[in-house]
Order: C-alpha cells, then structure tokens, then sequence
C-alpha cells in the first residue's frame, strides 16, 4: 500500500483508474468491428518482442542475412517459432489492420471529430505496409529479392525525383547488400520510432473520443431512447483480451503447422524464376501492373497506375475531410470502398490464379 | 503607452529569430539529405566478358552470366545464332530467361517476352533489351558492350 501511495503522490494513476473505471463502450450489433484495432495493436507489440529476439541473431548483409536466418530456424532453440511468429503474424496484422480500416469506413467512424484518429490510423497502415516490404526483403532469398527489385525500380516511375528515389530506397543503382542495409535500417530503427509514436497519438484520440456510434444505430437509438453500453472495466476489457488470446492461439498453430519457409538464398544472376511475387497484400498491386500497357494516351504506364494509387491513398487520408455530414456522401463513401475492396479482391484473386498452376 | 520604436524593433528581433530558426533548420537538412543519397562508387565500365564455352550451349536454349555488376544473357537461337543481350528486363528490373518452348526471351516477373532480337513483343517491358556483340575464341563465347 505504501508503493501505491509513492507513485500516486508522482503519477496520476488513480486519475486514470477512474476514469477507466467509469468508461463504457456502446454495445450493437456491429460492435464486434471494435475489436480489430485492439487486434492490430496485439499483433504490433507481437512483433515488437519477436522482432527484438530475431535481431540477437540476425546478420543484415548480403553475405550473411540468409545463413544467419537459417540459423536462427535451425539451430537456435525455437528459433523457428519466433521466425515463423514473426513472419505469421506481420501478415494476420496486415490483416486486421484491412479489416479494421473498412469497418471504420463502412460504420463511418470518421466523422467529425475523429478526422485525426482516421488520418493518424491511415498513416499507420501505410507504415505497416512499410514494414512488410522492407521486412521481405531481410532473409535474402531469391523471391524477396526480386519483389524488391520491383518493388523499388516501381518508385523510377515518379516524374523528376523518381530515379534519386529510386537510388535513395536502393543505396546504389542496383538491389544489392547495400539495400539490404538499408531495409533493415528502416525496418528496425526509422519506421518503429514513427510507429510507435502514432500509435500512441491514435490510442489518445480513441480514448479521447471514445467508440463512434455508427449512424444507423444512432438513429434507432434515438427512437428506442438511448443505446446500450457495457462498462469497459472489466466486460469490454476482458472480451479484448478474449480476442487476443483467440489470435494468439491462431498464431501458434499457424507457425507451428505451417512454418514459414526460407526459400533458397537470393542470387542476383540468376533469372527471376518462374511465380515471382510479393507478399499477399501488395498481390492486387502487382497484378495491376501486369495489365497495364508500357504507353497510356502517350503517357508511361507505370506512372499513370503509380498516379492512381496515389490519389487513391491521398483520398483515403483526406477522406474526413472531403465527406461533409450529408447521407448522400456517407452513401458515396461506403460504395467507393466496395468499389475498391473489389477491386483488389478480383485483382489478387487473379494474380493467386497466374501463380498457382 | 507601448514607445513606438517597440514594434519595429520586435519585428527585427522575430526576423531574427527566423533566421537563426531557419539556419539550424538547413544546417541538419542539408548534409542529411546528401547523406541519404548514396554516392557513386567508380566503377570499371566492363566491355567485355567471357559467357562460358560454345559447345555446351545447345539451340533453342539460353544462359545467364555476369557482366560486371549486371546480369546478361546469352541465347543459340534454333537456327542455331549465338546472340547477347544485357538480362535486365525494361520493365521493372527482373532477370530475363529463355524459354525454349516460346522460342522467346521471357520475364517471369509479369510476364514480358522479347523476341530473339531482344525486341519487347509481348506484356509490359517498354522497351527492347539492349543488345551485345557476340564472338567465339576458341570455344569461349565472348559478349562485348558496343562502344
Ligand atoms: S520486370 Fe520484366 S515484365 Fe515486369
């Protein structure tokens, strides 16, 4: 008791206590949606703690990334698990975060005043992506390391700074152990000191504001007089901690049952083989790029799909910003987001289709 | 009663503040951008390698080999022609191979082919594969850059 009396005369704990103490989280019938952002949050500390332990033993350079990984899941006592836990879960929160991003949208969750939790939530899956791409390329093997040969030379097509980007993302005009270096600089330093300063940012606006009330339910409850809610101590807190524990158990199974493999060590002249391709997630894009003839009305191909995507991702950031209060717009937005949902379903589902003999 | 040499002076002294804010600012800006550039390592341009013997490569097949830092590829035509292309798809920087059931030089990346004369007949490569000079000595292949 004296602790507690200690670090309360120095911390606000128990300011905080009761507040949680007095928190509710509205309960309808799309309130499972809430649940993924504290999914996504799991996984990100998941590979926080694994991603610490694989670097004890892993060598960024070209020479030795690949044995150093093939140490790590031989040799190494459950080196494996934590390999396979690592790459697992990278993608399930790649995952969760989609997931949790549309059932923002859908239940437009974005609307005033939660225009900076969007942004700053948008901003964070754009740095997971980051993540999985710098991350693919780190056991050097050969898939890897031609998706990043894409991948990179993709950035070539933006007018002007394209080919210092391009150098700049490489660390010469070529993917070699200097890239490498630098992915792994960015994995391990640069993007987890953003990330985890937004994710903190993101967390202070939901607490701030807590959960939206999706429109539909807001307007029912207005004639049934009132919403349900559950307190957040301890129901809502206990059901999170149901849902990680459930991930945790897919987690475990998925790594065990299904390791992730290695592949065979990347060699820069050898041919790309046969199925080349990038991580699931980037799947959709990468089958774009297949369609895409080299000239669009004169214009270069790949810059014209890189200028889509971009105002694509541009409008998404913006998003609250652009859609006013009125139900015409928030009806725009949810068939916007079905257009393009689709869009990547048909276009991964066609590049698994090209792979896949 | 505020003097009235008192905002004039302020503005003086916030323009200097700017200055000295704005000169830390391009002090940390300005080396770490160039240092993010990576510099250009000097390198011998190679103009000519060797792509191993002859013999063993048969028609209607193809061999990737190094030049310099770049992969090239080496393909005996079903007529049995020897030619020489630099490997690096137009595209998007792939490795090329030679796929003798298409009797075509193929980018498994997205899909690319290139006929025999590195011409970009199929998919999305823009361009053709810049093409070698291609001798034999003896019985080693020789691809040259032209000059
Ligand atoms: S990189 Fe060769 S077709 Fe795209």
């Amino acid at each position: 008791m004296r602790l507690r009396v200690w670090i309360d005369e120095r911390l606000p704990l128990d300011d905080v206590l009761e507040t949680l103490r007095h928190k509710r989280v509205p309960h309808h019938r799309y309130s499972v949606w809430y649940y993924f952002g504290g999914m996504t949050l799991f996984l990100f500390l998941i590979q926080v703690g694994t991603g610490a332990l694989l670097l004890l033993y892993y060598r960024p350079s070209a020479a030795e990334a690949y044995e150093s990984v093939q140490f790590i899941v031989s040799r190494v006592p459950f080196g494996w698990l934590v390999r396979s836990i690592h790459a697992w879960a990278a993608n399930l929160m790649v995952a969760s975060a989609f997931a949790h991003l549309f059932s923002v949208l859908f239940l437009h969750a974005y609307r005033r005043p939660r225009e900076l939790t969007w942004i700053s939530g948008l901003l964070l899956l754009l740095l997971t992506l980051a993540f999985g791409f710098t991350g693919y390329l780190l056991p050097w093997n050969t898939v890897s390391f031609f998706a990043t040969r894409v991948g990179t030379d993709i950035a070539a097509s933006v007018p002007v700074v394209g080919e210092g980007l391009v150098r700049f993302l490489r660390g010469g005009d070529d993917v070699t152990g200097a890239t490498l270096t630098r992915l792994f600089g960015f994995h391990v330093a640069v993007l987890p000191g953003v990330a985890t300063s937004l994710v903190a940012l993101h967390l202070l606006l939901v607490q701030r504001h807590g959960m939206s009330i999706p429109p539909s339910i807001e307007r029912r409850a207005a004639d049934a007089g009132g919403i349900q809610s559950i307190p957040f101590l301890p129901h809502f807190l206990l059901r999170d901690l149901f849902a990680w524990t459930a991930v945790l158990a897919v987690l475990a199974s998925l790594a065990t049952f299904v390791p992730w493999e290695l592949g065979a060590k990347a060699d820069p002249f050898q041919p790309a083989p046969a199925g080349i391709r990038p991580e699931w997630y980037f799947l959709w894009a990468f089958e774009t790029l297949k369609h895409v003839p080299p000239t669009v009305a004169g214009v270069n191909g790949e810059l014209v799909a890189v200028a889509l995507m971009g105002a694509v991702v541009l409008g998404a950031i913006l998003l609250p910003l652009l859609v006013g209060a009125s139900p015409r717009a928030r009806a725009a937005v949810v068939w916007a987001g079905a257009g393009f949902l689709l869009f990547m379903s048909v276009m991964t589902g066609l590049a698994l289709r090209a792979v896949t003999p | 009663m505020i003097p009235p040499a008192e905002p004039a002076r302020r503005g003086i002294l916030n323009w200097l503040l700017g200055l000295w804010g704005g000169g830390v600012v391009a002090s940390v800006v300005y080396p770490v951008t160039r240092y993010l550039a990576p510099p250009e390592v000097p390198e011998a341009p190679t103009l000519s390698v060797g792509a191993g013997s002859a013999q063993t490569l048969a028609p209607n097949t193809g061999r990737v080999v190094p030049f310099g830092a770049r992969p090239a590829i080496v393909i005996r035509t079903p007529a049995g022609e020897l030619r020489a292309f630099a490997a690096t798809c137009t595209h998007l920087d792939c490795t090329v191979q030679y796929r003798p059931d298409l009797q075509r030089i193929w980018c498994a990346c997205h899909n690319g082919e290139y006929d025999l004369n590195g011409r970009n007949v199929a998919g999305p490569p823009p361009r053709p594969l810049d093409s070698y000079d291609v001798n034999v000595t003896g019985d080693e292949i020789v691809i040259t850059r032209r000059a």
